[in-house]
């Protein structure tokens, strides 16, 4: 049964088809009127080109610390990468834990339905996000890193995954919706873990490249779950 | 419009109350509500934030007496505002809310120069309106080309996507941006309405340009956006200029609460959502409750009677509706029009009787032109111009 609100919808208004007489009038008087200048969007791609040769980066990677392991200076450099990876990752991990924090909240004032996730389950994946986030804090500081800082890459994977967080946290989206989101997460995660443990293997860091095994299992297995809850409750919806 | 501003006395400042959850409802539908309803809430938004922005102003050039006053009904506008603005729900982004802002420009534009009795003002928002027309246009091409959308699925079919007059050359001296204003004492009260509206509302979408316009990382929108801000800067210029100065301050407080209760009236008999009409009709009733207060401090303060300032009713409300017919006999007319001092004249004078816009516009356009960029070959198609294209990464939209 829809609720009060649901009720008080009248339905999409986006496409043309809503009002067919007003589109048409529309349609045909963009036809009609010639654009102001000629070309195309390769013109665009000069404007861009302008600012890309400029060459001014995101930001950069703090100073790195003195390492008396680090003797020679291709390890220092493969270093800032891993710092720089690694706090990408610390970042998405703390993220993903929030982001279980609201569906949580979701799940919970809807109520566990079948198909779809239960309170444990989602409590369960929350916590190994955190330990990964805790993880990730100590393995920065024991290589001497500053867990605090927000890389460069950390910084543009929170840029591309702002919209995950708004729909995890609208009142008004549904749980096939936030699972949608969250799947998002998952397989980014998944693939930063693998690169990361891939990273540490050929930077010789091995307890590290264990370590991250055990978390890229976890992964695995929370978008496994995600895939599978969303898959069942997209199909259900659909009666198939 | 039968509202008797004198006979309404609405809800007074005491009882005039908020919590926080009050001020933050459930949004509307991005989707599902009609497009006016959000040329409204973006109209009201600027409304308001011209009261607190007035309200500011004022009080720091007038005496002690007057300063508590303003902040009182300042306090209540500014949440008024936050009701009015917080129904945009968090899906509609910055550039969808921008194609809105342009919607607004035209539509609420269009009623005024219809209805407006000056035929001088009228004048001046029928070529302000060609101008915000073309932004539509080139925010459109910008939605599509750099974000991949379609802006009708905002507009909603009510208003047309094409150019107006260029946006690379509406760039104007100061000396041609300013209006002759109307005379007080003299002047329609609608016209008086109708100017403090329209100052307001661009006001309000110059602020908006400025704050979002650094939040794109593609730089073709940066300056697309540093370009289209800096007309509505001319344009509250324009718009602002059109207001008498001589009115005393009380005066001009009046007529701006005037104004809100006219544009709440209006927005109440037109609302197609419930909830949004409620607080229209709630907010009607508090500008009814400001308008008294200051109506009172006019007779104790100046001296004077209200009644020589406003109507006894009001004048029919703005038009929410598509103007699609007028807006296009207006370019058909009017495109090729530029300003030149107060006046307007032929783009083909425009050398010799604008001569320091032309310098401006050349300086200003010297390295590219944002807008001509954005829009080079566009053409609004629905569901985007990738609908037409061939191939992906080959030359040219049609490509």
């Amino acid at each position: 049964m829809k609720s009060a609100a649901q009720q008080a919808m009248n339905g999409n208004r986006t496409g043309i088809q809503t009002a067919p007489e007003l589109a048409e009038e529309l349609i045909e008087g963009a036809k009609g009127a010639p654009p102001s200048s000629e070309g195309g969007i390769e013109d665009i791609a000069e404007y861009r080109g302008e600012y890309i040769t400029e060459g001014y980066p995101i930001g950069s990677m703090p100073m790195l610390p003195v390492s008396e392991e680090a003797e020679a200076e291709e390890e220092e450099v493969g270093m800032a990468v891993l710092l720089d990876k690694l706090s990408e990752r610390l970042a998405f991990e703390r993220m993903g834990t929030r982001l279980y924090e609201a569906l949580l909240n979701k799940v919970e004032m809807l109520g566990e339905s079948e198909p779809g996730p239960t309170l444990e389950d989602i409590e369960h994946i929350g916590s190994e996000e955190l330990e990964h986030f805790l993880l990730l804090n100590r393995t920065i500081e024991d290589l001497g890193g500053d867990p605090t800082v927000q890389s460069p890459c950390a910084d543009v994977a929170g840029v591309a995954s702002m919209g995950i967080m708004q729909v995890l946290t609208d009142p008004r989206t549904s749980l096939p919706q936030c699972l949608q989101a969250i799947l998002t997460a998952e397989l980014t995660d998944n693939a930063g873990w693998e690169l990361l443990i891939k990273l540490a293997d050929n930077l010789g860091q091995e307890e590290m490249k264990a370590e991250f095994e055990e978390a890229l299992a976890h992964e695995e297995e929370h978008l496994q779950n995600v895939r599978a809850w969303l898959s069942e409750c997209v199909l259900e919806a659909a009666e198939v | 419009m039968t509202l008797d501003i004198f006979k309404e006395k609405g809800t007074p400042l005491d009882k005039q109350l908020f919590t926080w959850r009050d001020l933050v409802k459930a949004p509307t539908s991005k989707l599902d509500d009609d497009a006016f309803t959000r040329v409204r809430i973006i109209l009201m938004n600027g409304l308001e934030s011209d009261a607190v922005r007035f309200s500011h102003a004022t009080a720091r050039m007038m005496n002690g007496d007057m300063r508590l006053p303003l902040a009182k009904v300042r306090r209540v506008e500014h949440h008024q505002q936050t009701m009015v603005n917080w129904l945009l729900p968090a899906d509609l982004s910055p550039l969808e809310t921008t194609i809105g802002f342009e919607q607004v420009a035209i539509e609420v534009t269009a009623s005024v120069a219809l209805r407006e009795p000056d035929d001088y003002m009228a004048q001046v928002y029928r070529f302000g309106l060609l101008e915000d027309f073309d932004h539509l246009y080139r925010f459109s091409a910008l939605m599509d080309r750099v974000g991949g959308g379609d802006a009708n699925n905002i507009i909603q079919n009510y208003t047309d996507i094409m150019p107006g007059r260029p946006t690379s050359e509406e760039h104007r001296a100061p000396e041609d941006d300013l209006r002759e204003h109307y005379v007080s004492a003299q002047a329609d009260p609608l016209t008086k309405i109708h100017a403090i509206t329209i100052t307001a509302s661009e006001n309000q979408t110059h602020d908006y340009y400025m704050t979002i316009g650094p939040m794109f990382a593609d730089p073709i929108a940066r300056q697309l956006y540093a370009e289209i801000a800096s007309i509505e800067e001319q344009h509250v210029t324009q718009y602002g200029s059109l207001v008498d100065p001589n009115e005393s301050p009380l005066e001009k407080w009046l007529l701006h609460e005037a104004m809100e209760v006219y544009n709440y009236y209006g927005c109440m008999m037109y609302e197609t959502n419930p909830r949004v009409k409620e607080i229209w009709e709630r907010f009607c009733n508090y500008e009814l409750g400001h308008l008294h207060m200051v109506m009172e401090l006019f007779q104790q303060m100046e001296r004077r009677d209200p009644a020589e300032i406003l109507p006894q009713t009001l004048p029919e409300p703005i038009d929410y509706q598509s103007h699609r017919e007028f807006v296009r006999e207006t370019l058909n007319n009017e495109v090729d029009l530029r300003a030149s001092g107060t006046q307007f004249t032929h783009k083909d004078d425009e050398a010799d009787r604008s001569p320091l816009s032309i310098a401006y516009r050349e300086q200003m356009n010297s390295e590219g032109s944002p807008s001509e960029t954005i829009a080079a070959g566009y053409t609004w198609t629905p569901g985007t111009e990738l609908v037409q294209k061939k191939s992906a990464f080959a030359k040219g939209a049609s490509a």
